[in-house]
């Protein structure tokens, strides 16, 4: 084919796509219907016949036409056959887009879908972590059941994969299983469990969202793994902050006490701040219940509070809901400023923020007065947007405020948006019930509306001063007799029906003037709409019973008319009342007890905000927007009133960054108290174990009296008595738990340090001063605003060491004090694990021979000898891994130095009657001896 | 999370649809379309829309509506945020986000999405990302995959997927190396009927054009941090230096970004830099209203005034507008009756003015309401807050960077009340 052909081949076949598209076909004249059906069909043997050639341009062509006929929703499910077989092509876009095809199709055409099925059991091989995710999410993707079996396997394997991009892959297509097959559910949740675990950022909120997704309720996972996400949530992509809040949010409300005080749950908190918000603390001060908050809940609070920094909207509203549903009253307010700068964001971002400040306004108005007037309306909002406004403006209001508000108001009620007018005027009667001291105000204001010209605006006051006499009725006959003046003037129909209706209601106070505006409306009545009419009726009965004299005659008159109109709801009325209030000889006992019924007093409507009950939802939800729950809603459940066991989030998994070779991981902990940095190692055997090493008052004592620190530290010089004293109350003692590497920094190793505040007042303000050497870089924790008598919090720090024994000194200073806190390493704790083969380590180990080779002969105890026994001393020395050997007597760990990265292998040897040959091999020498005698010491102890 | 998406223009008509869980019919917009229909004006279709099995959250941008099919809970604004990213994505990638590019590059549109979402979870969404996943189509590009055969697919896994700095794509290389800050503020005011202030704040972003070779370490530091009240932050940036020593330090995205937003504290006084003089009036019974706008400017500390445009939604009863500018040109849709004037440069010794008579439609009554005047403005070299930076470091490669730092003040929503 030549290439001239070629282009017009395709110039007469994108004519034919275009035609099929606007389904107008030129060609013919055979109408629509057939002419579109024939060109679809050329259409589509002309892709195939490209789809088949041998050339991948015209193929990608072919490919990129499908795509776009995909995109416009036309059907090409036809060409399966002949797509599918492209799916193997080595062209990256041509794979792309059978892709997409094949996820587009597969579910239609099952059969033909598993042809390809075989390929990405291939991918998922691949060295090459971005085809295996690709092939994972394709594969997870089709939704075909028959292949459940083989995604469930394809999802295992990728959620041990090292590579964390195809981690998170794995997690999204855990969902999509889910969603194809929920039988599947007990062995994802375990999937779910293990990858819960991961310490990746990126696997972080992908996997969050699937345990959302498959098992809510599951709330057990998280325990363990909740303070790693607090840590992790500042470095999480931000999609993923957003799932992980959510879910935490929901997670603190089942696991911590309530931190609003006793008896100021939302709803009394509510009464209380319209009416005295001082009654509240007074309470807070009398009930002499402290309340200490969870070390955990606090983390929480403390580590989402930078995120309302964040440029995505959703993050901030998400911290804000956080802040919201959990954070003690006062702390509330942080949010406020975060959230009125949303409202600087798009239209719809707007919307939402501005729905859910709604909400929030109406229970605790203090939050968002100071930024009334970001709320102020401006002609170029969109309705809604408006409407939302004014919302939140008439919850703000209160007795100071409420005269600029009013203000405000008035320049709304003039907008030429007719709607947002009249939402106003409803506004201003709720402003008007709920503040007492401006009803008069706006009632008066109301009236002056009655004369405006637009018909909606009268019409709406009208109904709002209708509604507002009804709550105070007594001393407005005034504003009835100015709204009887003008009752000629009005003519939207609603309105003068509630004229009519106040006037029959309250006749009374107008004996004067009702019967008189009954004899205009006896002479118009026939002219009136249905509703007027209605209460035209009613309006005369009222009279009858309260002033018959003057209007017997009327109120028969009217009844006449009404007994012949035309509509039957009006005479079905005039029938009833006219045998109700006329006694007749058939009327009976009802009769008597017209004026009760006609007259009875009734309840005033009461006027208030459309947000009220919206609280019933989480905020920031879709349910919470659309104010009816949605699918798969979770509800926040009520706080506990006695705080499930603490110490079920008490662990630290320690693993070495992936070794699966070694049978057991390496734990390693050490302990030190405040002046004299001591280590303690613990020899674990399994790593989830957690190693709390109880502090006793003695061992506090004893080691500061001790001199056997070397690192010099403030207290083993004399005391004075008075600080000895200040010593003792303020006294904490940390635990430090070392991991391999601090996750921020590859070249830390991490410390993990247990403040105990054993004093009897708390501590503030706990953090990092002075370090030496001047140039030790330590990754500093937060700076702790306060320990609490008796609370522990557990702090992690990554420190340089740079591969050297030598000890770390820095201040720990806390508002009043300083303490100076040395901690020496053990060399053991340097290193990092490296996983290799048997080969790589002679091959390295060969490397490092003479100067860097150091050995020494030794006698192992006799409870050593056995290889298992043997990985456990050396690994409880040394944060090593085990190489896997294939002689008995043999036995390898290699492992890197945290700062440098310095291979350090060692073996062992094991000769005849329990001596062995110990060698280490490094470059760094120094080390190599110390390793050299810790390891030592530790297989020839029993 | 998102099910379906599908583009809807401003007839009416889905031109785009794409499904990341299992096909939902497009009959599914029809709500969307009642909605539409209920709607005087096109911002005002609700965001959320429920129907009996789906929710349907839409944006509505560049005159096109992009519709999400939700199945099940999930922040709305999760949604909203993650639709506004696809539609600065496809700006990014086409300069302009209209139908016709849209459907142009559809294929790219195609691809873009599927890696942005992953069953309806955002994967990708950070610019750089994308970018290296798959190339902007630009003509040379076109023209080279035409003769060459190669694509826009990048085969390998972008760097910034796995390392700590996602928004930076690694092997930067420039032979200019250049860092442009632009300070941008937008005032957002209510005037009332006689000139005072009701309501005025300042929200200032500063965008970013940075093309740095290899890894730059870039601080920022201003002469007067305590300006700034709220701020929110490019996730390149570090929290704790900000908080502890108000120093922006970042690692910058490569390419355009948006760097911070701020707002200046309320308790400022905000300088206005325009004044309006109006004298709009109708007259009972007569068809003529009179109409008399004069500008100024006030504040300005010596800078001009630029690009003004005044525009005013005049009340339904005016049929015509017959008006002499003493500047610039002005036009009036009667249909809509949206009056514009476009000024241009201010000259305070020869203020603009806007003078002539409207017609009203004979027998109306006189509208009890004066139009509202919108006006935008542009005020070169200054940031109306005073908002100064000090210096701008680079560490952590050795070249010299060409530097460059610009103000600029605008007008947000600036409204006069008459």
């Amino acid at each position: 084919m030549s290439t001239s052909a070629l282009y017009n081949d395709q110039g007469g076949a994108e004519a034919a796509v275009e035609a099929g598209q606007e389904s107008t076909p030129t060609s013919s004249g055979t109408g629509a219907a057939f002419g579109l059906f024939s060109t679809d069909f050329k259409k589509n043997e002309d892709l195939k016949e490209m789809l088949e050639s041998n050339k991948e341009s015209l193929k990608l062509e072919a490919m990129k036409r499908i795509v776009g006929l995909i995109a416009k929703g036309k059907n090409s499910s036809e060409l399966f056959p002949a797509v599918v077989k492209n799916v193997a092509s080595k062209n990256i876009e041509l794979k792309k887009l059978v892709y997409v095809y094949l996820v587009r199709y597969a579910e239609e055409q099952q059969d033909l879908a598993l042809l390809s099925i075989s390929t990405f059991q291939r991918a998922l091989k691949d060295p090459n972590q971005f085809i295996r995710a690709s092939a994972l999410r394709v594969l997870s993707s089709i939704r075909v059941p028959i292949i459940v079996p083989i995604m469930m396997l394809a999802i295992k394997e990728a959620a041990a994969d090292l590579s964390p991009y195809v981690r998170k892959t794995s997690a999204h297509a855990i969902q999509k299983l889910y969603s194809l097959d929920p039988d599947q559910k007990e062995q994802l949740i375990e999937v779910i469990e293990k990858l819960l675990k991961d310490k990746s950022t990126l696997v972080a909120g992908s996997v969050v969202m699937a345990f959302e997704e498959v098992c809510p309720d599951r709330i057990d996972l998280i325990h363990k793994n909740y303070r790693k996400l607090c840590n992790l949530l500042v470095d999480v992509e931000e999609w993923g902050q957003v799932v992980i809040i959510s879910m935490l949010t929901r997670y603190a409300r089942t696991q911590f006490t309530s931190p609003w005080t006793e008896g100021a749950t939302f709803d009394e908190n509510n009464e209380k701040t319209f009416y005295d918000s001082d009654s509240e603390e007074k309470k807070e001060q009398t009930e002499a219940k402290p309340y200490i908050m969870d070390p955990d809940h606090r983390l929480l609070l403390r580590n989402t509070k930078p995120l309302l920094q964040s440029r995505n909207t959703a993050v901030v509203m998400s911290v804000a809901q956080l802040y919201w549903h959990l954070a003690p009253k006062h702390e509330v307010n942080i949010v406020t400023k975060s959230l009125v700068r949303l409202l600087r964001s798009h239209r719809e971002v707007q919307f939402i923020v501005l729905q859910n400040i709604a909400t929030m306004s109406i229970q605790r108005k203090g939050m968002f007065e100071p930024f009334m007037k970001s709320f102020y309306v401006r002609s170029t909002d969109a309705t809604h947007i408006k409407t939302l406004k004014l919302e939140i403006l008439t919850n703000l209001a209160n007795e100071a405020n409420i005269s600029t508000i009013l203000r405000e108001f008035q320049t709304y009620v003039k907008s030429q948006d007719k709607a947002f007018a009249a939402a106003t005027i409803q506004a201003i009667g709720r402003c008007a019930t709920n503040i007492s001291e401006v009803t008069d105000t706006c009632l008066n204001g109301l009236v002056l509306l009655l004369s405006n010209r637009d018909e909606t605006v009268v019409a709406e006051s009208v109904v709002v001063i209708k509604k507002l006499l009804q709550t105070q009725p007594t001393q407005h006959s005034e504003i009835i007799k100015h709204m009887a003046k003008l009752f000629d003037n009005i003519t939207v129909p609603m309105a003068r029906a509630s004229i009519l209706w106040l006037m029959g209601e309250y006749c009374e106070r107008v004996p004067k003037i009702a019967p008189d505006v009954l004899r205009k409306m006896a002479k118009t009545f026939t002219a009136e709409e249905d509703i007027v009419k209605l209460q035209i009726v009613n309006l005369a009965a009222k009279l009858y019973l309260t002033n018959s004299k003057q209007t017997k005659l009327l109120t028969q008159y009217i009844l006449n008319l009404g007994k012949y109109d035309q509509n039957y709801d009006i005479r079905d009325r005039t029938r009833f009342i006219r045998q109700l209030i006329v006694p007749n000889e058939k009327s009976g006992a009802l009769n008597k007890y017209a004026r009760r019924i006609l007259l009875a007093p009734k309840p005033a409507p009461v006027l208030e905000s459309a947000f009220k009950d919206r609280d019933r939802f989480q905020l920031g939800t879709l349910s919470h927007s659309i104010n009816s729950k949605a699918t798969g809603y979770q509800e926040l459940s009520d706080w506990p009133a006695v705080a499930p066991d603490q110490s079920v989030r008490n662990v630290e998994v320690i693993e070495p960054v992936r070794n699966p070779s070694s049978s057991h991981t390496p734990y390693h902990s050490f302990t030190s108290y405040l002046s004299n940095c001591q280590f303690y190692h613990q020899n674990e055997t399994s790593s989830d174990s957690e190693s709390e090493e109880e502090s006793s008052e003695e061992s506090e004592k004893t080691s500061t009296d001790s001199g056997k620190s070397s690192s010099g530290s403030e207290n083993s010089s004399s005391e004075s008595e008075s600080e000895q004293k200040k010593k003792k109350k303020t006294k904490k003692a940390p635990q430090k738990k070392s991991k391999p590497t601090h996750h921020l920094s590859s070249l830390m190793v991490a410390v993990q340090v247990i403040l105990t505040n054993s004093s009897d007042h708390s501590l503030e303000e706990i953090h990092i001063g002075e370090r030496s050497p001047a140039g030790l870089n330590i990754h500093c924790f937060n700076t702790i605003e306060r320990l609490e008598p008796e609370a522990s919090v557990t702090v992690s720090m990554g420190i340089d060491f740079s591969d050297s024994t030598q000890a770390a000194n820095f201040q720990l200073c806390t508002k009043e004090n300083q303490f100076s806190v040395s901690i020496q390493p053990a060399v053991g704790e340097l290193l990092m694990p490296s996983t290799m083969t048997e080969q790589d380590f002679t091959k390295e180990q060969g490397k490092l021979l003479g100067m860097n080779e150091t050995s020494a002969t030794i006698t192992m105890a006799t409870a050593n000898t056995s290889s298992q026994a043997i990985s456990k001393q050396v690994l409880s020395v040394a944060n090593v891994g085990v190489v896997s050997s294939s002689q008995n007597n043999f036995h390898r760990f290699a492992g890197r130095t945290v700062s440098s990265g310095a291979l350090v292998l060692v073996s062992l040897e094991l000769k005849e009657s329990s001596s062995a040959l110990l060698t280490i091999n490094t470059e760094k020498s120094v080390m190599a001896s110390m390793l050299l005698r810790d390891l030592k010491q530790a297989l020839t102890q029993a | 999370m998102i099910h379906s998406l599908f583009l809807v223009n401003a007839s009416g008509d889905i031109f785009l649809e794409k499904h990341w869980k299992s096909v939902v019919s497009r009959s599914v917009c029809d709500y969307f379309f009642e909605a539409q229909e209920r709607a005087t004006e096109p911002e005002n279709v609700p965001p959320v829309i429920p129907t009996p099995h789906h929710y349907l959250i839409s944006v509505l941008r560049h005159r096109i509506y992009f519709v999400a099919v939700i199945q099940s809970e999930v922040p709305p604004l999760f949604v909203i945020e993650f639709l506004h990213r696809v539609v600065d994505t496809f700006q990014d990638y086409f300069g302009v986000c209209t139908e016709a590019a849209i459907k142009d590059n559809v294929v790219v549109v195609y691809e873009l999405l599927e890696e942005m979402l992953d069953n309806g979870f955002p994967l990708a969404t950070e610019s750089n990302i994308l970018k290296e996943l798959i190339k902007p189509p630009t003509i040379l590009r076109t023209m080279v995959n035409t003769i060459t055969g190669s694509t826009n697919v990048g085969e390998q896994l972008p760097t910034g997927q796995l390392s700590v700095v996602p928004w930076r794509r690694t092997g930067v290389k420039y032979t200019n190396n250049e860092a442009y800050f632009d300070v941008v503020e937008e005032i957002d005011a209510i005037i009332d009927k006689s000139g005072s202030t009701i309501t005025a704040e300042i929200q200032g972003v500063i965008d970013a054009c940075v093309k740095l070779t290899g890894m730059p370490d870039l601080t920022l530091s201003f002469m007067n941090p305590r300006l700034l009240d709220d701020v929110s932050f490019h996730p390149c940036v570090r929290f704790k230096r900000w908080e502890a020593e108000r120093i922006l330090s970042f690692i910058p995205p490569d390419g355009n970004f948006r760097l911070l937003s701020y707002h200046v504290s309320s308790q400022n006084l905000v300088a206005i830099p325009v004044y309006v003089k109006h004298n709009i009036t109708f007259r009972e019974g007569s068809s003529q209203g009179r109409f008399d706008l004069t500008l100024g400017p006030k504040q300005t500390m010596g800078k001009a005034v630029e690009s003004v445009l005044v525009s005013s939604q005049l009340p339904r009863g005016v049929l015509n507008a017959n008006l002499n500018p003493s500047q610039g040109t002005y036009t009036f849709d009667p249909v809509t009756k949206m009056l514009s004037w476009d000024v241009g440069k201010i000259n305070p010794q020869k203020l603009p003015s806007l003078k002539g008579t409207m017609s009203l439609q004979a027998g109306a009554s006189k509208p009890d309401e004066n139009p509202s005047i919108n006006i935008q403005f542009k005020i070169q070299q200054m940031a109306i807050s005073g908002l100064k930076v000090n210096r701008l470091d680079m560490y952590g490669e050795k070249y010299k960077p060409f530097k460059g730092i610009k103000y600029m003040t605008k007008a947000g929503k600036f409204q006069v009340r008459t």
